[in-house]
């Protein structure tokens, strides 16, 4: 988030500080000083730097729509009875605020983060694809207002889920569904083509001596997630085209008038969607491995079993889509072997649990912002971590199955898991980005409010789920009625408390605050902390030796 | 430090709030039910049993989080020791949670195989969702209904006050007997509905094209509500399962009465067949039976919705097409919302809600359907 004005400058040569207009009497070969200006500079640009703050903009802005229609879904649920939407717009907002935040805000929040730290970490000049980078980034908008536009439509957008189940999504689904599978298609290949570029990028631009075995945990989380989106986005965009063909062109994958199976597309689904739930938390542990350690002043407890517990996670995540279906009716055996496999996968999640706590144990602790939000994420994660396991468990999950104790257990892992640990990252980095400190006072605000009120927000609804209310109604019976009201309260001031984030970011974009050392955080290790603050346009055009 | 004390303080509130939700771990509005087969209560047993264990877990874990957070602060001149690995420590809890996991598994091994073993059954009855209602058929009785939501649309418009069963009630419930082994048969019509009542922990999804089995022994009589657990379109939230368990003496009591309601009602039908209806009461029965059906879809006031459901106010079709509204409505639209309601509905029925829909809302057509034009619809194919 350096780059909102235009005096970004070079401090590593000294004739950098020229403005654009100077760049003329340059000679060629220090072409790369020249940053161009206005919007020209974001449209063209193929430096990670500015491609990863594009990223990190458009997901905030895209957090904030989906919040959006997360407060029109909280306000109608505030009571009992139809008050403020119609189901079918209801159903509307329920999907898209899960698309939205699926592919519109965790992931390219993520990629935004592997933009601007990949290359810093392992001390390379840029991403290995640039020109790439610019295309991955620059579709996404398209994919959104594709998205977006479809709910202005007669019969409105998408309404079936975000896991757009046949044959609600095919024979059933409006004319918006079109629009849906070409959006979906343009998010598949943009975070394809980041994928690529990660992989790359990581295996051929090290820098000398940086061994796999060296990489900072952020990069190998990445790696393994950049691998698990290669493998899993295509299976996506193979579901969507047979929902398209479904729908138009006669085809019968999913039904069984035609010789085809409605739950074939489950399995086809969950096959990409299990993997999926993954890509959105790896680099999230990447993250607090970087954070907890910084502030405990000690090294990462057990980096090897970190690594190997990250790519046996990834690995289990491709033998458990099932764990989704139990209701579907299959056999029995299968039932019991996606059980098994699910809880196996909650030893290797257990692993990272324990080695960030050992990594605190003795330390030297301190908490500002990043780690308050780090150590947040893992207890609130491991809460979410720890539903997962008992919905894990077939003869319960009958009864979890498609009620708010689900809704519960995604959001623990995904709003306190991943968002927080993107708010933990922003927090973390910024200072490297900007060279300012944020303001701190606005930050602790916004760590307070949002940690009081996210669990307003979701602990109740543990409670409502398993008192049996089932999840995307926009009505419910009256025993439900006290919690709902409580959860929409936690979910307006959750809502209200991102603002306060936002006021902070303007300000840091603005350069306010105090200037910052290079290392940023007492404690901090790693490459990109040994270049100056803020992070120069251009780093490691010379690749640093690592001991 | 001040936001330590904030976050420890913040989990201890969590911790409360969870033992506080313990100490009530009986009230329905919080927990599980324990239900009413012995296999909900297994299911309630094994739910518990995950739950303490997940406690536990969560109890060392921030404990320990929590202590170093205390003792091995900077502020307290706590300085950081050295060590990043330990081979034995990190042995051990890969090995413990891996035990303990093998300690739930079996016991909820048992448990499924129980839930999924629906052979030998002393009864059968055939489920079938639809949108946005339930058919239930007895398999060994000439008896099968539609059950459909009861709660006034003037409740759920908050312009009557809601009753105590809001969004839980069916006019017409599902009975079943006490002390024996139900089988349910579980297919859909059109999209995918789960079929949920949490007091037999039965929830299992009803696929177009596909049938699926559960079953249940019911201990207690009483009145069982559940609702449709899978997202099946606009009245997802609106379509209730209640279940009913009669004592078998009373149930045999209950399903002759049913057998001879069914027999009478054909009988009725054939003789309203030879009837020719006014104008008046065709009109007030059609109105009745198009807001308990019709209106879901096409809306009290027959526009529809732009875009997903067509509106009936001035459409060619009606005013053009008897022919093509009786059979629209006798024989639904493959591969569209619009479904068959020759089941659904009698002969007169289908007469009075399609002299309604050609009469209603500036339609005008001034036709008269009578039961026999539908007849003649139907023989004729
Ligand atoms: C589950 C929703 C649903 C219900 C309930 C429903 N309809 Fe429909 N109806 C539809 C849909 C969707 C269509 C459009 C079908 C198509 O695309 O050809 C339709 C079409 C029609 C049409 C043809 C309209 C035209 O202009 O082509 C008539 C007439 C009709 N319905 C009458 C009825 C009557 C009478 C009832 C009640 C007995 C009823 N419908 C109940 C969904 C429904
Ligand atoms: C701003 C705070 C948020 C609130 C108040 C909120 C609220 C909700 C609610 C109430 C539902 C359930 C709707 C229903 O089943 O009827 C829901 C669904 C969902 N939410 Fe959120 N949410 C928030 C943030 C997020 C974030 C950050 C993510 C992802 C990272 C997310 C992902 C999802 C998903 C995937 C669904 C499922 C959608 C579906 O059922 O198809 N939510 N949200
Ligand atoms: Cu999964
Ligand atoms: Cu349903």
């Amino acid at each position: 988030m350096t780059t909102l004005t235009d005096d970004v400058k070079d401090p590593a040569t000294d004739d950098a500080s020229h403005d654009g207009h100077a760049h003329d009497d340059h000679s060629h070969d220090d072409h790369h000083h020249h940053i161009p200006k206005g919007i020209s500079r974001w449209l063209l640009t193929t430096n990670h730097k500015d491609i990863g703050t594009l990223y990190l903009w458009f997901a905030f802005i895209m957090f904030l729509v989906g919040g959006a229609m997360a407060m029109v879904i909280r306000a109608e649920l505030f009571q009992p009875g139809l008050q403020i939407v119609e189901p079918n717009f209801f159903n509307q907002m329920t999907t898209v605020h899960g698309l939205i935040m699926v592919f519109g805000a965790v992931m390219p929040a993520f990629t935004g983060l592997a933009n601007w730290l990949v290359p810093m970490m392992i001390g390379a000049p840029d991403m290995a694809l640039p020109r790439m980078n610019n295309w991955s980034f620059w579709i996404l908008p398209f994919a959104f207002l594709i998205l977006l536009s479809s709910l202005f439509m007669e019969g409105g957008g998408p309404s079936f889920g975000w896991t757009f189940y046949a044959p609600l999504s095919t024979t059933y689904s409006g004319d918006s569904t079109a629009l849906f599978v070409f959006s979906v298609h343009i998010m598949g290949i943009s975070s394809i083509m980041g994928a690529i570029n990660v992989i790359v990028t990581i295996f051929n631009m090290r820098a000398p001596g940086m061994t796999l075995m060296k990489m900072p945990m952020f990069v190998w989380t990445w790696l393994i997630t950049a691998f698990l989106l290669i493998a899993v986005m295509p299976v996506l965009a193979g579901v969507v085209t047979m929902v398209l063909t479904d729908k138009y062109f006669g085809t019968s994958f999913f039904d069984a008038a035609g010789g085809g199976d409605p739950v074939l597309f489950q399995h086809i689904f969950w096959f990409f969607g299990h993997p999926e739930v993954y890509i959105m938390i790896l680099p999230a542990f990447g993250i607090i491995s970087q954070i907890v350690p910084t502030f405990s002043r000690k090294k990462l407890f057990g980096y090897a079993s970190m690594v190997y517990a990250t790519a046996s996670i990834a690995l289990l995540s491709f033998v458990v889509w099932a764990h989704h279906m139990f209701t579907t009716g299959m056999p029995v055996e299968w039932e019991k072997f996606f059980m098994f496999a699910t809880m196996l996968i909650s030893v290797p999640t257990g692993v990272k649990v324990f080695n960030w706590v050992a990594t605190m144990w003795r330390g030297s602790l301190t908490f500002e912002i990043p780690m308050l939000f780090a150590i947040a994420f893992i207890v609130l994660f491991t809460i979410g971590g720890l539903s997962g396991l008992m919905l894990a468990i077939t003869p319960v999950d009958f009864q979890y199955h498609d009620t708010y104790f689900v809704v519960a257990h995604f959001h623990y892992v995904l709003v306190t898991g991943a968002v927080f640990s993107i708010m933990a990252a922003v927090y973390y980095w910024l200072p490297k980005w900007t060279g300012r400190m944020f303001d701190i006072t606005l930050a602790k605000w916004h760590f307070w409010c949002s940690l009081i009120s996210v669990n307003v927000l979701f602990f109740p609804m543990h409670f409502v789920g398993l008192a049996g209310m089932p999840r995307r109604i926009p009505d419910y019976a009256l025993q439900f009625a006290d919690f709902n009201k409580w959860i929409s309260v936690g979910g307006f001031a959750f809502g209200l408390s991102q603002l306060i984030f936002l006021a902070l970011l303007v300000k840091a974009c603005r350069k306010r605050g105090e200037p910052v050392s290079d290392q940023v955080w007492d404690g901090a290790e790693g490459l990109e902390w040994e270049i100056p603050s803020p992070a120069p346009y251009h780093t490691f055009d010379t690749p640093p030796q690592i001991k | 430090m001040k936001s330590l004390k904030c976050l420890v303080s913040t989990f201890v509130l969590l911790v409360s709030w969870f033992s506080s939700a313990q100490s009530a771990a009986e009230r329905s509005d919080l927990n599980l039910r324990t239900g009413v087969t012995d296999i909900s209560q297994q299911v309630y047993s094994l739910h518990m049993l995950m739950f303490w264990i997940c406690v536990v877990i969560a109890v060392l874990v921030f404990g320990a989080m929590f202590y170093a957070m205390f003792k091995h602060r900077k502020s307290a001149g706590h300085e950081a020791a050295n060590f990043h690995e330990n081979i034995k420590v990190e042995i051990a809890w890969t090995v413990v949670p891996f035990v303990i996991l093998i300690g739930m598994a079996i016991p909820a091994a048992s448990t499924l195989d129980d839930m999924e073993d629906a052979s030998k059954p002393d009864m059968t009855v055939l489920v079938t969702g639809s949108q946005w209602k339930w058919h239930y058929k007895y398999m060994e009785n000439e008896v099968e209904y539609f059950s459909v939501l009861a709660t006034q649309r003037e409740q759920i418009e908050n312009k009557f006050n809601k009753g105590e069963n809001y969004l839980l009630e069916v006019d017409r419930p599902l009975v079943i007997p006490t002390g024996q082994k139900v089988r349910f048969l579980i297919t859909s019509d059109d999209v995918i509905h789960s079929w949920w009542v949490p007091d037999f922990a039965v929830k299992k999804d009803a696929n177009p094209g596909f049938i699926n089995e559960a079953w249940a022994r019911v201990n207690e009589p009483g009145i069982y509500r559940g609702q449709c657990a899978e997202l099946c379109g606009k009245d997802h939230g609106f379509m209730p399962v209640v279940v009913i368990a009669k004592e078998p003496a009373e149930y045999a009591q209950w399903i002759n009465e049913q057998e001879q309601i069914a027999v009478a009602r054909k009988e009725e039908e054939q003789r309203l067949l030879a009837m020719n209806m006014s104008m008046d009461e065709l009109m007030k029965q059609g109105q009745q039976t198009y807001n308990a059906v019709c209106a879901a879809c096409h809306q009290p006031n027959g526009e529809g919705l732009p875009g997903v459901f067509p509106s009936l106010k001035g459409s060619a079709l009606i005013l053009n097409d008897q022919q093509a509204h009786i059979d629209i409505v006798v024989n639904g639209r493959a591969g569209t919302a619009m479904q068959s309601f020759s089941k659904q509905l009698t002969m007169s029925e289908i007469a009075a809600v399609v002299t309604y829909t050609r009469n209603a809302w500036n339609n005008n057509t001034g036709d008269l359907v009578q039961a026999k034009d539908v007849n003649a619809l139907m023989q004729g194919e």
